[in-house]
């Protein structure tokens, strides 16, 4: 049997089926090792996708056979495969690092459901890359919230219990407001298969359930996605939530709802809805600066690490959404692009935060003093994945930047205000990374009689190897630079 | 060894030499500082063996990746890189020799970081030298100014890390603020950012932009010290004095009036800036800075402050004399390059052996030193004739031939800037020298020597080199002079 041409329905389906087995798995290490396992499979079979196509094979799958307008599509193209890519890859370094941190911050009988928590959520966000049909997006964006809040809420702090709780909320309006917008698009086209959608769209753009279907959808999405201002449960969530759970869900979470937010306006709305150019732009770009300055601006004067970074996160998370909003080619190449620089940027710097707080259970920069001396590897890799973060040339962030400053200069009179924003948040960005670095390095411990030790290797060797790819993809960016580039012809395509 | 091995060799010796040098630290200091001494000693017969084949005309390049289309990291050697790669790494080993006597004389903490850092250093100085395009040099200028800040902030106390603070501060804010967007107007403009003769610019870029984009890479080289972007470099000398010395008088700061003198050269073209009158601020604006900082180092009481603004006021005068675009001045520009190096270093390391022998700081406690510290008072003394430009000192050269460019393009801004400094600098270098030579010393003045033998041995080196470079300049001018061969 060729399995090769199932991959797309594999890959929700591994995980997805591995979560109830890893609850059986009762004894030590075990679950963990399952939870890996399916993790690994799952990126590998990422992998293979985006080979077949980077072959220039998009893949399209009909569930049970079904043809797509009436049966469940799955399809995968440049797009959804630099993202699956983000999201297995996120998984599979996180829950390979996981075990020592977990193990100090899970007691063992809960552990099983943990992981299977874990793999949920995985197969939620890899659902919601893969499906090609409006409702099944909410289906396993439902999956991968309610898995989240598991996740976020499993670790011993209780001030992780109010803060899921505001996440719950939010994150149930957004996915209401989104099926709002689904419903009253179903209800004008009847119905959900995206491809089918933009098809029939054109026949009823100029009714007001449309109109208000793209706003409920925007918006809803923006909630997900940690969009300013609609950002404000994801500094406490990532603060408070077991070390490697952020590491996963910094990594991908959102950017799988910004994914869902470009496609969804790319394929279905741009082409048909009057002006909605301008009307996205005109949302979009406003926000995407506000919240790259005003979030780089509060992460300067941010005491507590992991606050820092989620925090980061939300400036980020702008740098996405300014290039989405130029509706340019070169525009969303950035954008897309920082989507794979972020993750590796944010997903090191949250290990290395991990294995930090192995020794370190208070994470304030005023009690991390002298830490550099104690745990040199550690600090160097968050080093590294810091100045992925800044822009510095020669790591994955330099590289979006740089596509984001061209794509601006590109954008018309504005341009160069743009890329003083840019550049600006840069800057703050280099402030509070050395708030960091003057910290680890140069502060004096606090406690001076505990002894000098590293994190333990499996966490370290996994830090390191995304520190290395932040290097790696800074030098040799051809592959994610192909699936951006191919990703902004396909939607630029639909666009003009 | 083909030169194309050899300019990745140059890059990744001293690489490979900081691996080395931190594991060796595990071992024993005796081994670190052999590991050290051998690698420049190694370095240097790379990069010299590069000479001949560009005195021949020879223009090795090599291509590492393409990063994005039309995007490289690539290596280009050409006279001006030539000349500060072999500056760099000849004065490395010098420098090398003296920071063993001056870490070892001062019972330096965590002498291993600094051996490691300031091999990645030179490591980053020969990739900011041999850069083929913009885009590569950036990336050498970035890892340049990360690699140096631990040497900056090397002792740690609160008020050396907001010395490196600023240090840090003003050379990535202006190099991202400034310096990466020039980059990347120039790539979208010309399409490429390789370094050309000729430049890449002609006929693609109008007038008011070309001041506009001048100015981006003027004051995005932080490095080169133009007013009003200098204030890291007197932040700079809570270092260590050999890092002072060389990366503060020759690596760092001589990367930044380099990389502004290359893109002169090879992304605007003489001829091109020449014929656009929005350029023209870049001279007022380097002799401004020569005065101002000779006007400012008149009032410093401390020697290491006082050197530094006697750097910023020295490398104004490369950035002029490009600036001048007369092919006598860019010539005069890479002479200066060499000779400011040869007097700087040998001051610094002056005043560092005096800080190792006694401890002193300030310019009043130099008084009578010359009895006590001879060798190293007399090398302080060439250094100095050498800053003024008195014959028969490197300083003469270079400012022989910027003058001659200045004359040339009828510029009396430049000429009266470059009289009015002299004078300044004798005004601010004379006084030093009667009172260490003249002077009596303060009767109940506490004892002292020459610094150890490894110190005062460099800086007679380097005085040496600062009188032999007078007489011995011809193989420099004429490998410059290929840079603007063909310009009139």
């Amino acid at each position: 049997m060729d399995l090769t041409a199932h991959l797309p329905a594999l890959q929700v389906v591994v995980p997805m089926l591995s979560a109830p087995l890893v609850v059986l798995l009762q004894p030590r290490g075990l679950a963990w090792a399952g939870a890996t396992v399916a993790a690994l499979a799952s990126f590998a079979i990422a992998l293979a996708l985006t080979i077949a196509v980077l072959d220039g094979q998009p893949q399209v799958y009909a569930m049970g056979g079904w043809p797509a307008p009436y049966g469940i599509a799955l399809g995968v193209d440049a797009f959804s495969a630099l993202v699956l890519l983000v999201v297995t890859g996120a998984g599979a370094a996180s829950l390979l690092a996981a075990r020592p941190s977990i193990d100090q911050q899970i007691e063992q009988e809960r552990q099983p459901l943990f992981y299977s928590a874990w793999l949920l959520g995985l197969a939620g966000l890899v659902g919601i890359v893969v499906s090609a049909d409006a409702f099944n997006i909410f289906v396993f964006m439902e999956i991968s919230s309610l898995a989240s809040y598991i996740l976020i809420a499993g670790g011993p702090d209780r001030r992780a219990l109010p803060a899921v709780f505001k996440y719950l909320i939010m994150g149930t309006i957004g996915a209401t407001f989104y099926l709002i917008g689904v419903g009253l698009i179903y209800m004008m086209t009847g119905t959900l298969n995206l491809a089918d959608m933009e098809a029939r769209i054109g026949d009823v753009v100029d009714m007001n359930p449309i109109l208000v279907a793209a706003g409920f959808i925007t918006i809803g999405l923006a909630l997900k996605a940690a969009v300013f201002p609609l950002h404000v449960w994801l500094p406490n969530a990532y603060t408070q939530a077991p070390h490697m759970v952020t590491v996963f869900l910094a990594a991908c979470a959102t950017k799988v709802a910004l994914y869902v937010l470009i496609r969804f306006d790319y394929l279905v709305f741009q082409a048909k809805l009057a002006d909605h150019e301008a009307q996205f732009a005109l949302f979009a770009l406003p926000l995407a600066i506000l919240g790259i300055l005003v979030a780089s601006a509060v992460a300067m004067f941010e005491g507590n690490l992991k606050r820092l970074l989620a925090t980061s996160s939300v400036a980020q998370i702008g740098y996405i959404l300014l290039g989405a909003s130029f509706v340019s080619q070169a525009g969303l190449s950035a954008s897309v692009m920082h989507i794979f620089n972020h993750a590796l940027a944010k997903g090191g710097l949250f290990l290395a935060v991990a294995c930090l707080a192995y020794h370190y259970r208070d994470l304030r920069l005023d009690q991390l003093g002298g830490a550099a001396a104690r745990m040199p590897w550690t600090c160097a890799a968050l080093l590294v994945c810091g100045f992925s973060l800044i822009g510095i040339p020669g790591t994955a962030g330099f590289i979006s930047k740089w596509l984001l400053i061209s794509a601006a200069l590109e954008s018309g009179p504005w341009g160069w205000g743009l890329v003083a924003v840019i550049l600006v948040s840069s800057l703050m960005a280099v402030v509070y990374i050395w708030r960091i670095v003057e910290a680890l390095y140069f502060r004096a411990a606090v406690e001076g009689d505990s002894l000098p030790a590293e994190a333990p290797l499996q966490l370290l060797l996994v830090t390191w190897l995304v520190a290395l790819l932040n290097i790696v993809f800074g030098l040799f960016p051809g592959v994610p630079l192909e699936l951006a580039n191919s990703t902004a012809t396909l939607l630029a395509g639909f666009a003009s | 060894m083909t030169p194309e091995t050899a300019i990745l060799v140059a890059l990744i010796l001293p690489l490979a030499g900081a691996l080395a040098i931190a594991l060796a630290g595990r071992v024993s200091p005796n081994l670190r500082e052999t590991v050290t001494l051998v690698t420049a000693a190694a370095l240097i017969w790379v990069v010299w063996g590069l000479l001949p084949t560009l005195m021949a005309g020879g223009r090795p390049a090599v291509e590492i990746s393409q990063v994005m289309p039309g995007l490289t990291i690539a290596f280009k050697v050409e006279p001006l890189g030539m000349l500060f790669a072999a500056l760099a790494s000849g004065l490395w080993i010098i420098n090398s020799v003296y920071s063993i006597g001056y870490m070892r004389g001062n019972k330096e903490q965590n002498q291993t970081r600094f051996y490691t850092c300031f091999a990645l250093a030179l490591s980053a100085t020969m990739g900011v030298a041999f850069a083929g395009n913009l885009f590569t040099l950036f990336l050498f200028y970035e890892l340049l100014t990360l690699s140096t800040y631990p040497l900056v902030a090397h002792k740690g106390d609160p008020a050396t890390v907001r010395s490196a603070r600023v240090y840090l501060g003003v050379l990535l804010s202006t190099s991202i603020g400034l310096f990466l967007p020039a980059i990347i107007w120039t790539y979208m403009v010309a399409g490429t950012g390789d370094f050309t003769p000729g430049g890449i610019l002609a006929g693609k870029l109008d007038d008011p932009a070309i001041g506009l984009l001048l100015g981006l890479f003027v004051f995005g080289i932080g490095k080169a010290a133009v007013m009003p972007v200098h204030r890291w470099l007197p932040a700079a000398m809570v270092a260590p004095t050999p890092v002072s010395a060389l990366l503060h008088a020759v690596a760092v700061v001589k990367a930044g009036v380099f990389a502004i003198t290359k893109i002169i050269v090879y992304v605007f073209g003489i001829d091109f800036l020449f014929d656009a009158p929005s350029s023209g601020w870049l001279l007022y604006m380097a002799a401004f800075t020569i005065i101002a900082a000779s006007l400012i180092a008149l009032r410093q009481t401390n020697i290491k402050r006082l050197l530094a603004y006697s750097t910023i006021a020295q490398l104004s005068y490369v950035v002029m004399a490009a600036a001048i675009l007369k092919p006598l001045a860019e010539v005069g520009a890479a002479i200066h390059i060499v000779a400011h190096a040869f007097g700087k270093i040998t001051l610094f390391f002056a005043a560092g052996a005096i800080y190792v022998a006694s401890k002193k700081t300030e310019l009043h406690q130099l008084r009578g030193i010359g009895r006590r510290m001879p060798w190293t008072t007399a090398a302080f003394s060439i250094g100095a004739l050498s800053m003024i430009g008195v014959p028969p000192t490197a300083g003469f050269v270079s400012k022989w031939y910027i003058l001659a460019g200045a004359f040339e393009a009828d510029n009396l801004v430049a000429v009266f800037t470059i009289i009015a400094s002299t004078a300044l600098n004798a005004a601010y270098f004379l006084p030093i020298l009667y009172l260490a030579w003249f002077e009596r010393e303060n009767s109940g003045a506490p004892e002292h020597g020459e610094a150890p033998l490894a110190a005062v041995l460099a800086l007679c080196v380097t005085a040496l080199l600062t009188l032999a470079f007078f007489l011995f300049n011809g193989p420099v001018i004429e490998l410059e002079s290929q840079v603007v061969r063909g310009i009139t």
